[in-house]
């Protein structure tokens, strides 16, 4: 036979992979973290695997399908599906965990309260629950992994973190929870009006073919709307964020902000917008709203931060703030900007925390002003940094610049006062990297700087060197990506019943745009 | 004398008794009654190994029975009993509950001194006798036969096809519960206390069911549930009457249940009993009591809906809020559990307000996830000890994760099912509740119980956290090492626990096959 199931594949290896870390013998920790580097490698291969596979020219539809009856009672199935957008966040997900694998090396050695084999195992099933959650094509199959991720991250956090870890823990758990609860409802409301008990289904392209009277669409897309701002995270709703991404460990706080907030984004776009078009053009304008508001509130927090962690989290808030305005300008060049950045900004901040992450531990200190001078002692440390920043503040020729520029170009064709707001957060960015790459790595260098901070190892420069890579090469070929995202951003737009606003001003091609 | 007797009683019908029908009830009765008669017959040593046989083997019996049983559908004992397909489900839950929970309660190694339970009961706390007893390792055996008779009146409990029998069904399964409930080893005045608490507001809600009876008996003519069902249906007289019988006998049920504000029992004696019971209690029944409230609302009363999902709406508020807020505050394990457990039953509440056959498969579904877990938690706590006995506040259980992986994973897992997280079976009965209650138009009730189950999981997430984030206490208590009948206790409930949290299918089959109760 020849249909073997690649996604499931995917998903299956990380989470054998964390069974078999839990089962290692005490002791066996170098044993551990080779076993945990060789499943995240199988993954990612996995995922190549099934990007060869996948069929370019349709995009837009759900390949390399399985689906399964799982509990016929509720009209659950066990189905799987890649489209563009999934595919490029399967692909993101597997590259950042053996990064992240790599990165860890050494973060959970000599820890009181958890075992090295539980921290990898853990990052192995977080692995799973977030390719499950790209994946799924069945609403609660896609709900089941959502919340079941959660749990891995909480022991992240909760076990491995920084001195504040319990609050932060807590705090990301009751925040994820109660969005998903509130989920939980609209979903079970979903169910009912597809057929209720016996007659419904959660299957999703049947769900995105039902016609739901305003009202109800109304309610439904609140209570999905609330859990994946709170996951994004949107203000107001994104306070857990700093908190749990300065505790977490670097590599945690990688997966967290890189990989599982995006899960947030992921959702508005395919299950906000899809499932409930006519709410989705409705609730446009406070999003629209709440995202400009993001964008420059977190970047003037991140300006204001004293912790390093705390500043790269704030960032995030601001550049969430572009993703869902993106997605919500409902426009063809908004939302493939939207996707495109979600990818970008996944492997940006995957940089920035991975490498202040290396900072601190060499320091000691999470606070910026205990460092100074560092490119002196870590030229090659500090120059990382240097480009993953300018990445961030979206430079030309580094992958966020595209992104980011489409979005505003998207949201310009039909929000042009939104569109203007948010080239503000461009200029803010600006200050708050530069601002902090300049009280870090220049000037005078402290003795204890001179002391602790040395260059990056070898090890370290591994991790770093696929992240510069692919910033570099998706600054200047994000073509390949965008021919991917395209069709299933037209799928959306299709979904919704918007079109691109006709330009104002005639021009020759559009790009990235269908009648 | 006996001419006159002979007269009046000669058209007297002999009761056809449908054995195989209840053969699972006479299994366990039966084996009580020898249980007895071993307590009075055989050497004190002797009786353990024997009493235990019994007990297991009428469980694993009566198991066997309903299994052989279920595809019957019958009124039987001239309408005092009915046996259709949630009544055996009910059963079979009700005893693989009990067996797993007696599994526990046979444990004799976590306890230096012996089992979980006073070496004999009558021997004043504290006195020498009691030293002098426990120095020469006695063992109350009576909790055996006890333990028999209480189930035997849960299993009969939801079987009922009329009020008397379902009185008396209550009477059997109380009784035993209040005595086991004050026999324990350690802490014996809370544990007496707690069973004396249990005593008298038991029975005052025994005489409200019993009020109630009377109420809808006065209206009917009748006892039996399908004949008020009838009555109901024929244009209703005396309106009051009905109301007032639903309203008490329903009060008599949800004492039993621990809904709110009927749980001010549960906190105590929760605490108070011997943890192998609580466990026992807190799982069976639960159970139990909701298959009566359930056979009583669907089959007599369900003529009334209006009338009483209004009522229940109210109380599956209150039990879910109350239940939700006051186990935040509390300190204790065990009372804290207890708590959960009221705001687990306003959960299965909302399945019940549905009053719809998806409203009673959701109810079916939760009882059996949290009916599992609540004995696998509670014989997790069994394990927990420092010496004077298990270390139960709350601050004791810091660290446990660090010093002992398994058993604070094992319990997270309990606590997560709790909580309702996904891929443990509390999902999946909280789902197919919430299911059934948007289903029936009951939004709004499912919206303020997805906000309880988001505070409770605030104390679910708290245990976690303090036994996985903080640091152990240089005094903290030991896991114990039990034998393997706790073993296999806590190992059948973690199965149950992760697989119908999986692959739940099989169980929703199971009971959507088992349809509704006949009439």
């Amino acid at each position: 036979m020849t249909n073997v199931p690649w996604l499931t594949l995917v998903a299956v290896v990380p989470l054998v992979g964390a069974g078999v870390l839990a089962l290692l013998p005490r002791g066996r920790d170098a044993l551990a973290k080779m076993l945990a580097l060789v499943f995240s490698l199988a993954a990612l291969a996995l995922a190549i695997v099934v990007t060869v596979r996948f069929d370019v020219g349709r995009a837009g539809d759900f390949q390399l399908v399985e689906s399964h009856e799982w509990m016929p009672t509720f009209g659950i199935h066990y189905s799987l599906g890649v489209d563009g957008i999934a595919l490029l966040l399967l692909l993101l997900t597997t590259v950042l965990v053996p990064i992240v694998v790599l990165a860890g090396w050494h973060d959970a050695d000599a820890n009181p309260r958890g075992s090295v084999k539980g921290f990898f195992s853990l990052i192995l099933s977080l692995e799973a629950a977030t390719v499950w959650v790209f994946l799924a094509t069945d609403v609660f199959l896609f709900y089941v992994f959502f919340e079941a991720m959660l749990v891995p991250v909480y022991f992240l956090i909760g076990r491995y973190g920084g001195p504040q870890r319990s609050y932060a823990a807590v705090k990301f758990l009751l925040y994820g929870l109660f969005g998903g609860l509130i989920m939980l409802v609209a979903m079970i409301g979903l169910y009912v009006v597809s057929g209720g008990p016996g007659k419904g289904t959660f299957d999703f392209p049947t769900l995105a073919g039902l016609s739901i009277d305003p009202t109800t669409q109304k309610w439904l897309f609140a209570g999905f709307f609330i859990a994946f701002a709170i996951k994004a995270p949107l203000v107001p709703l994104h306070t857990w964020l700093p908190d749990a991404a300065a505790e977490a460990t670097p590599g945690t706080a990688v997966l967290l902000v890189g990989v599982l907030d995006k899960v947030g984004t992921f959702a508005m776009l395919r299950y906000c917008l899809e499932l409930f078009p006519d709410a989705s053009r409705w609730a446009t304008p406070l999003v629209v709203v709440l995202a400009l508001i993001g964008i420059v509130y977190g970047a003037l927090l991140a300006i204001g931060q004293k912790d390093l962690n705390r500043l790269i989290a704030y960032t995030s808030v601001s550049h969430f703030g572009f993703i869902a305005l993106g997605i919500f300008a409902m426009t063809s060049r908004g939302q493939s900007g939207a996707t495109l950045y979600m990818i970008n900004h996944g492997f940006t901040i995957a940089g920035l925390f991975l490498i202040a992450g290396f900072l601190i531990s060499r320091r000691g200190s999470r606070l910026i002003a205990d460092f100074g001078g560092v490119q002196k002692v870590a030229p090659w440390l500090a120059g990382s940094f240097l480009l993953v920043g300018m990445a961030s503040l979206a430079l030309p020729g580094l992958s966020s610049f595209v992104s980011e520029f489409l979005v505003l170009v998207g949201t310009f064709e039909r929000y042009r006062a939104a569109g203007i707001i948010a080239t503000i957060g461009i200029v803010l960015a600006a200050l708050y990297i530069l601002l902090m790459y300049q009280r870090t790595m220049t000037g005078p260098t402290p003795e204890v700087v001179s002391d602790r901070v040395h260059d990056l190892g070898v090890r370290e420069r591994v991790v770093i060197a696929p992240l510069l890579v692919i910033i570099v090469a998706l600054g200047f070929v994000p073509q390949p990506l965008l021919d991917v995202i395209n069709p299933a951003v037209d799928r959306v737009m299709t979904a919704v019943g918007t079109t691109d606003p006709p330009p104002t001003v005639p021009v020759q091609t559009a790009e990235g745009t269908t009648p | 004398m006996s001419a006159l007797l002979a007269a009046d009683l000669a058209p007297f019908p002999v009761p056809s008794i449908e054995y195989s029908a209840i053969s699972p009830l006479i299994a366990i009765f039966g084996a009580a009654v020898l249980g007895v008669l071993v307590e009075a017959l055989l050497p004190r040593t002797a009786r353990r190994p024997v009493q235990l046989v019994l007990t297991f083997g009428a469980l694993a019996v009566a198991f066997g029975l309903v299994i052989w049983q279920r595809d019957t559908r019958a009124t039987v004992l001239e309408g005092a009993v009915t046996i259709d397909g949630p009544t055996l489900f009910l059963q079979g839950t009700i005893i693989a509950l009990a067996f797993v929970a007696a599994l526990v309660m046979a444990e004799r190694r976590v306890d230096v001194a012996g089992d979980d339970f006073a070496p004999r009961a009558s021997a004043l706390p504290g006195s020498d006798y009691e030293r002098d007893l426990t120095r020469l390792g006695w063992l109350q055996t009576e909790v055996w036969p006890l333990l028999l008779f209480s189930i035997g009146g849960m299993v009969l409990f939801p079987a009922s096809g009329d009020l008397l029998t379902m009185f008396i069904a209550l009477e059997v399964l109380s009784l035993p519960l209040y005595l086991l409930t004050g026999m324990a080893r350690r802490r014996r005045l809370l544990s007496q206390e707690a069973s004396l608490k249990y005593f008298v507001l038991g029975a005052f809600s025994s005489a409200l069911f019993l009020y109630g009876v009377a109420l809808l008996y006065g209206f009917a003519g009748t006892v039996s549930l399908s004949g008020i069902a009838e009555a109901l249906t024929d244009d209703a007289q005396q309106y009051g009457l009905v109301l007032g019988g639903t309203a008490l006998v329903a009060i008599g049920l949800l004492f039993k249940i621990g809904a709110s504000p009927f749980h001010q029992w549960t906190p105590d004696v929760y605490q108070g009993a011997p943890t192998s019971v609580t466990g026992f209690m807190a799982a069976c029944t639960k159970v139990a009591a909701f298959g009566a409230l359930l056979k009583v609302l669907f089959v007599a009363l369900g003529g009334v809906r209006w009338d009483w999902a209004p009522m229940l709406w109210v109380i599956a508020v209150l039990t879910m809020v109350v239940g939700s807020i006051v186990a935040i505050t509390q300190t204790d394990m065990k009372r804290m559990l207890a708590y959960s457990a009221v705001a687990q039953a306003g959960f299965v509440l909302v399945g019940v307000v549905a009053a719809s056959p998806d409203g009673m498969a959701g109810t079916l579904v939760y009882l059996v996830a949290y009916g599992f877990a609540s004995v696998g938690a509670f014989a997790v706590v069994t394990l927990v000890r420092d010496a004077t006995g298990e270390a139960t506040h709350l601050s004791q259980w810091a660290g446990l994760g660090k010093r002992s992986p398994l058993v604070a994973g094992v319990f997270a897992l309990f606590l997560l099912a709790f909580a309702g997280i996904p891929l443990t079976s509390g999902f999946i009965g909280k789902f197919a509740v919430f299911t059934a209650g948007v289903a029936s138009g009951a939004v709004a009730l499912v919206v303020i119980a997805v906000v309880a189950s988001a505070i409770a999981a605030f104390f679910y997430i708290r245990v976690i956290l303090l036994m996985f984030f903080h640091d152990p206490a240089p005094d903290g208590p030991a896991v114990v090492v039990p034998s393997s009948m706790t073993t296999i206790a806590i190992a059948v409930t973690v199965a149950v626990t992760i697989v119908v949290g999986v692959i739940p299918q099989p169980l929703l089959a199971l009971i959507s096959d088992a349809g509704v109760f006949v009439r």
